[in-house]
């Protein structure tokens, strides 16, 4: 088990057209609500300012990691990292990583937010499981939480 | 939320090493353990075991219980809670944040 987030939705539009409201910068500034410097470029820090409202305080920067057309955008960020009081980048980033897939009625879009931790691997969570103490239910929880969609 | 955010890292730093999560294995079961009882057993040391069960102690995951001459430790689920409280956030932006992309290109 790693501590990640992962949602799939079903867009009814064209694979290209998720694609550009993805990596074209102001495009997706429009719905993520961010007000972004300059494009995107792999490698490349994008930076930016949050306009949701409430949240117009907070700055956006991410790592542009991987932008494949049409089938994979990825960054590592912090996320929610809404106090500016907090030096976030002592932590470790988190990756989120878009992958589109085309369907007959239009994309497939699976999120994945993960790299919360560094947090062991199943084998060693199996130690967890054959103990009956109230974490197993909690580490129940997480894995629960953890694969449910979107 | 952003204090309590700002708590996840060392938790999971706490553990993401394998003699660590052995003993929150023992410990979660709720019962009391001691020093000596937590290193039968063990290839480590009692002054091993005692400086990782200190680490579990500073991020919360374990209390100690003083009793007569010895400590006894204690499992706390709390900061595992705080964990899955995070995520469920995270997660819920996410959701947000895509149902606007959803509007956005199917609009």
């Amino acid at each position: 088990m790693d501590p990640r987030v992962e949602k799939r939705i079903e867009l009814k539009a064209p694979v290209s057209r998720v694609w550009r409201a993805l990596t074209d910068h102001r495009e997706f500034g429009e719905w993520f609500r961010v007000k972004l410097d300059g494009p995107f470029v792999p490698g490349q820090i994008s930076r930016g300012q949050i306009t949701y409202p409430g949240y117009e305080h907070v700055k956006w920067e991410a790592v542009i990691q991987k932008m494949e057309p049409e089938r994979l955008f990825s960054f590592t960020w912090h996320p929610y990292s809404v106090d500016p009081k907090v030096d976030y980048s002592k932590e470790t980033p988190t990756l989120v990583e878009f992958r589109l897939e085309k369907t007959a009625t239009g994309t497939l879009l699976l999120l994945t937010e993960s790299g919360f931790d560094k947090i062991p691997s199943d084998r060693r969570l199996e130690a967890f499981r054959m103990n009956d103490g109230g974490w197993t239910e909690q580490l129940k929880n997480i894995e629960s939480y953890v694969a449910q969609g979107s | 939320m952003s204090a309590k955010r700002l708590a996840q890292a060392p938790v999971f730093a706490a553990l993401g090493d394998e003699t660590r999560l052995s003993l929150v294995a023992k410990l979660c079961g709720g019962k009391l353990y001691s020093i000596s009882r937590l290193t039968q057993g063990s290839r480590l040391t009692r002054q091993a075991i005692t400086k990782h069960l200190r680490m579990l102690e500073s991020v919360g995951i374990v209390h100690s219980v003083r009793t007569g001459r010895e400590s006894l430790f204690e499992f706390d689920p709390a900061p595992i809670e705080e964990i899955k409280r995070y995520l469920d956030l995270v997660s819920e932006q996410w959701d947000q944040a895509l149902s606007r992309l959803k509007s956005f290109v199917e609009g």
